[in-house]
């Protein structure tokens, strides 16, 4: 099969997914008790006042027709208008991501760096006492939990040492670098762990490539241990961890949450979480949505990279 | 020597680039928990907005001063006609909003008329359902006609739902609120900061601060943090009580401790099986002994209530003796109500800590006089489904924040489910009265009706802990109403 037809048919089933996924957040978030009008106006409300607001909102109609004016909308690129904001969703949503893309890039790309040659280090002395340190390393900080890890670098690094700021995050106006420094101590946060269990996957890919037929070919011609693992074994090592770091991106966009409250960024993560405490159903359901996209066009782009790394892969389909 | 030069510039940059930024004395950072969801307090509004605009980029009518009394806003001389139907107000001069335009009596009758109107959203609609209309009588007299007499209609002005709003700037008033306050709104970066710049063409006492910046901070932990880091300057509802001590050592902090106007009830649903008897309303009021409530749940802090009224009110009453911790009359009075082995209910809670760690040793209390209560824990929106609405409950624990709201007892459809038709008509007489002596006689009258029923267990008044840097004064202390009032707020040197 051409890479032509690989693509066009992972593309066919990703709407597929997606029609489906829709269908299902919908029915679930409709499914959950609580009203957003009653949420809104608190314990004073009136009857006629949550009957104005609930129009005003358009919670009076039935279920399948929000759910058609939902799904139409979302075709032309209207996300619809947030109960709790009254704003356009996407507009909301394009802000957060603003801060949540670079962070979870940013994490991620401190994780490889600290990953990648940690993990290469150790496949190469596998069984010296350096390995076995990183193997102790590692299992700590997979055990670790995030947010604790944060308070404690919020603790030593702004109010110790006073190099940053406790949190927040003051909008990329400011400049670049402005914005990165109040990303550091988060991306930190959240890299660590997933460094951990990065660099654990990474080693035991490599090690178990270093035992192939031609690696000992490689040594054959010529190459010193190290040369045949960093030509050869790198790359075939990479499958798993491609997996890995396509989970790793999904969950770092939205499962920073913990993260962001720690250092009360205006994140994705903490916009659902508070859309759904406050029921704004439209705001939980497109960003859902939109995560759900997320995902699947990550696992899309792993997809082509697999077939890109390994030709084995896109000759198997033919 | 380039090199060391270029080094030196180097750790010059980096040094400025790492110090935190020096507060200037004009300008203040203030931390909150909630964010508002939008800014307009005139619709479906959360108190977060309030917290934010109240008195700084809006004004009503009349405004609330610290002490929780009414002193003039907007209105600065009214008269009130003989039968008490009708007000007459003469506004400020020379007020303007904004965006440069005029305020005047025509602002005002736009602002109350869509307040009360059918499609209203307004959240406190209840406050502008006794006026009948509103009359422009000149550019700066406004008269306002009422259904019935109201004692409490220029109580009823001060609340942030009443503010005077800008016709011309209605459609934006959510994301861009142009008001006729001391500050105006500047930016707002959402999920990060709220900005206030002063406005100079104010018409009443100029500031002293240049700038206000709003910061919202949820969690406690990164509260405390952001004060001792010292990116946030004051934190006037300070949400780590566990941390005062710290802030209480510090030279660099002052703590100030101050009350509120909520009142934080063991809610009785009384129309529930075992809870429509008196006599077992009164045991579990016996049964709860609020010092150990305060001290486990709220450290320490918070001022014990008898009724449902605030303790710092000048027309309060201390009936705290009619519930006071006895556990033996506890049983006593089960037996007596037919319930001698106890009972089993349930004690449904929402999300904040008073409620979460009150619950807990509620519980136990009442197991301790054989009432066996199922804790059920709830987030907001399920609560106000469940517990409000839905009636269906046996105990809950929440807090009334709304100021001088004992009226919710002669609601018999409210979610305690008590129907006094007593009660009921001395609240409709208490409202129309505008006699200050009548009015206390009344409502000792009130307050004591709704303690011998014991409707609810009244167990504290919740208090507001502040802590802000030593250097700034004018803050307040209380918290009469949700507002953040910076009128009066100045850096000392």
């Amino acid at each position: 099969m051409t890479m032509l037809a690989y693509l066009v048919r992972k593309a066919v089933f990703l709407a597929a997914s997606l029609l489906m996924a829709s269908l299902v957040v919908f029915a679930l978030i409709e499914v959950i008790p609580g009203d957003p009008a009653t949420y809104m106006l608190g314990i004073n409300a009136r009857a006629d006042t949550l009957a104005a607001l609930r129009a005003e909102l358009g919670l009076d109609v039935s279920a399948p027709a929000r759910y058609w004016h939902w799904i139409s909308g979302m075709i032309t690129g209207d996300f619809g208008i947030s109960y709790t904001y009254r704003v356009p969703v996407l507009d909301i949503v394009i802000e957060r991501l603003a801060v949540s893309v670079p962070l979870a890039l940013y994490a991620l790309v401190l994780a490889i760096t600290m990953a990648f040659p940690a993990a290469m280090a150790a496949a190469h002395y596998q069984g010296s006492r350096g390995d076995r340190a990183l193997l102790a390393i590692t299992q700590f900080g997979i055990a670790v939990p995030n947010f604790w890890l944060a308070i404690l670098l919020v603790y030593l690094f702004s109010l110790v040492l006073g190099w940053f700021s406790a949190g927040g995050f003051n909008g990329w106006s400011e400049g670049i670098s402005a914005g990165m420094k109040a990303l550091t101590l988060p991306a930190v946060a959240l890299a660590l762990p997933q460094a951990a269990i990065l660099s654990r996957v990474m080693r035991e890919a490599l090690i178990d490539t270093m035992r192939e037929d031609y690696i000992r070919t490689a040594r054959a011609k010529g190459l010193t241990r190290f040369q045949a693992l960093l030509y050869h074994g790198f790359r075939n090592a990479l499958i798993p961890v491609l997996t890995i770091l396509g989970m790793q991106f999904s969950f770092l966009l939205a499962g920073a949450i913990i993260i962001e409250n720690v250092f009360f960024l205006p994140g994705l993560g903490r916009l659902v979480f508070q859309a759904i405490a406050q029921r704004d159903l439209i705001l939980v359901e497109s960003v859902v949505f939109l995560l759900m996209v997320a995902v699947m066009i990550v696992t899309f782009i792993v997809d082509i990279a697999y077939a890109f790394v390994d030709p084995r892969i896109r000759r198997s389909r033919a | 020597m380039a090199v060391l030069r270029f080094i030196c510039c180097l750790a010059v940059i980096l040094i400025t680039g790492l110090m935190p930024a020096h507060a200037a004395r004009d300008s203040i950072t203030l931390g909150m928990q909630l964010e508002p969801p939008h800014l307009d307090p005139t619709s479906a509004a959360a108190g977060a907005i309030d917290q934010v605009l109240y008195a700084n980029v809006f004004e009503g009518l009349t405004r609330f001063a610290p002490d929780g009394s009414i002193i003039p806003g907007l209105a600065r001389e009214w008269t009130i006609s003989e039968d008490g139907h009708v007000y007459t107000f003469d506004l400020a001069e020379n007020v303007t909003f904004h965006d440069g335009s005029p305020m005047d009596a025509g602002d005002v009758k736009f602002s109350l008329d869509r307040a009360r109107a059918e499609t209203s959203s307004n959240a406190q609609k209840g406050l502008f359902t006794g006026i009948s209309s509103v009359d422009v009588l000149s550019a700066r007299r406004v008269r306002i006609t009422l259904a019935e007499p109201d004692g409490q209609f220029l109580f009823n002005l001060a609340w942030g739902d009443a503010v005077i709003i800008s016709e011309q700037n209605i459609d934006t008033i959510k994301t861009n609120p142009v008001g006729t306050g001391p500050f105006s709104f500047d930016r707002w970066i959402k999920g990060d900061r709220i900005i206030l710049k002063r406005y100079p063409g104010y018409w009443g006492t100029p500031v002293s601060l240049a700038e206000a910046t709003f910061r919202f901070i949820a969690d406690p932990s990164a509260s405390y943090a952001a004060m001792m880091a010292g990116d946030i300057d004051a934190f006037p509802g300070y949400p780590a009580p566990e941390t005062l001590a710290q802030f209480e050592s510090d030279p660099r902090f002052r703590v100030t401790r101050g009350s509120t106007e909520g009142e934080t009830i063991l809610a009785i649903n009384n129309k529930a099986e075992h809870l429509s008897s008196t006599l077992v309303r009164k045991a579990i009021a016996h049964a709860i002994d609020r010092k150990a409530i305060i001290n486990g749940a709220m450290f320490g802090y918070g001022t014990p209530i008898g009724t449902h009224f605030a303790p710092h009110h000048p027309d309060y009453l201390d009936l705290t003796d009619m519930s006071a911790y006895d556990p033996e009359k506890a049983r006593k009075l089960l037996a007596e109500a037919g319930y001698p082995e106890g009972f089993e209910t349930t004690l449904k809670l929402p999300p904040p800590s008073y409620a979460r760690r009150g619950g807990e040793i509620i519980q136990a209390q009442l197991r301790n006089v054989g009432i066996s209560a199922e804790i059920i824990t709830l987030e907001w929106a399920q609560w106000l489904e469940e517990v409000f609405r839905g009636k269906d409950y046996g105990l809950t624990i929440v807090s009334h924040t709304e100021p001088f709201d004992i009226g919710i007892y002669a609601r018999p459809d409210y979610y305690f489910q008590y129907d006094n038709p007593d009660f009921q008509d001395l609240i409709t007489t208490l409202k129309k009265e505008s006699d200050p002596a009548e009015r206390r006689r009344l409502s000792h009258k009130a307050q004591r009706i709704i303690a011998e029923d014991h409707v609810n267990a009244y167990l504290f008044q919740l208090p507001q802990t502040g802590v802000a840097n030593r250097k700034i004064m004018g803050l307040w202390e209380n918290a009469p109403t949700q507002a953040t009032d910076l009128t009066a707020v100045y850096w000392q040197d």
